[in-house]
């Protein structure tokens, strides 16, 4: 319990970062990372969630009855879901059409189910909060280099800029769904390959 | 009726709820390790997809749309489905605890599995009518099953061979989902 608020933080970026880390709340991951605009909107969106249900959760942690607490974080989660779709559909339409489905489906991603149940039902406010944004960044992160290394691989730039110049003949197969598996395999070993030394 | 035909090849193979659509990703990681579970999880989602598929159309259509309340919808059908969950499980528990004892465990966390929600979501999305969407229900469900039991097949041989240490485990199992959701592109031939 010596823990401190920073260090409930920080393990978000590192030492549990997901998917990475924790193998949890792939299908976003794999789906939307086809570009890194795209997964970005995602990890915020995930992110605001995470942060939100977080801190409801703890809040109302003593008075939760302990053998119906599953509904009821779900409940509170899909509320926040409900809410982020509706500010996505009026302030980010473009991005609201690329996710589509996805959004809805925030509300069956194990990573907030996972952190509502495992932490900021069991620990106080501010760690809480803490902790759903440190996950959350490291998410939105994760998101962030997938999409970005899968765009500019498979497409041959990121944002319209080109990468690696205009004789670069780019692999479709990268944006298509057996792409998106390969590069998170990929990706995992080489975090698993830092994560030794 | 060839309309149908079509739309279960397409739902199987094609549009494949994993290697396609990326639908119920978790649950094909999680549980491949071994084919006993991964055929325990198959007859679970198998059931309760068809089952949640049915009863969201009826829901959305006669509840939802006809009192105008859609923006609900995501809130209705988690709960729904989080229901129908815990009575399957009470139901099967009491009336068939043989199929209880195979399928128990996988249960609860099919409530999580995005694949059942995202099917769901999809059905009326594509505005499908009440036949095609139990019917395309089962297709998805059946595709899931067959991509999991496929998948752990090969991740058992994978798993025996001698794999080096940074790529051990998911990340090799990853790459592995990833030469199957290929071979699955070769389908799109078909129709």
């Amino acid at each position: 319990m010596a823990k401190t608020i920073a260090q409930e933080f920080k393990k978000g970026l590192w030492d549990e970062i997901p998917p990475f880390r924790l193998v949890l709340g792939l299908c976003p991951v794999l789906a939307v990372t086809t570009t890194a605009e795209n997964g970005l909107g995602m990890g915020l969106a995930t992110t605001f969630v995470l942060v939100c249900s977080n801190l409801l959760v703890s809040l109302l942690r003593n008075n939760i009855p302990p053998r119906i607490r599953v509904p009821c974080f779900i409940i509170i989660i899909a509320t926040f879901v409900i809410m982020v779709e509706l500010l996505m559909q009026a302030f980010a339409y473009g991005l609201f059409l690329n996710l589509g489905i996805f959004i809805p489906l925030i509300v069956v991603n194990c990573v907030v189910l996972g952190r509502a149940e495992a932490f900021a039902s069991k620990n106080k406010v501010l760690p809480s909060l803490a902790d759903g944004l440190g996950i959350g960044i490291g998410f939105t992160m994760s998101l962030g280099v997938l999409g970005a290394v899968r765009e500019s691989l498979g497409t041959g730039m990121i944002s319209g800029v080109e990468v690696f110049g205009s004789s670069f003949e780019p692999f479709e197969f990268m944006v298509q769904a057996p792409g998106a598996f390969v590069a998170l395999g990929l990706l995992l070993c080489i975090m698993n390959i830092i994560g030794k030394k | 009726m060839g309309d149908i035909t079509v739309l279960i090849i397409s739902s199987i193979f094609i549009n494949n709820i994993i290697l396609a659509q990326y639908l119920g990703a978790c649950p094909f990681v999680g549980t491949s390790k071994k084919m006993e579970t991964a055929i325990g999880m198959a007859g679970a989602v198998v059931f309760v997809l068809t089952l949640a598929g049915t009863i969201t159309w009826v829901i959305n259509t006669y509840f939802l749309v006809a009192l105008e309340i859609e923006f609900l919808r995501t809130i209705a059908f988690i709960m729904i489905i989080a229901s129908l969950v815990q009575f399957v499980e009470m139901f099967l528990k009491k009336s068939i605890p043989s199929l209880y004892a195979g399928l128990g465990i996988f249960l609860p966390l099919i409530t999580t599995n995005c694949a059942v929600m995202g099917v769901a979501l999809l059905n009326v999305q594509d505005e499908l009518t009440f036949l095609t969407a139990i019917i395309r229900s089962i297709a998805f469900a059946v595709g899931f099953g067959l991509a999991l039991i496929l998948f752990a097949g090969v991740r058992e041989r994978v798993n025996l061979g001698r794999t080096p240490g940074p790529l051990k485990d998911t990340s090799i199992g990853l790459v592995t989902a990833g030469m199957l959701a290929m071979a699955f592109i070769g389908f799109q031939g078909m129709v």
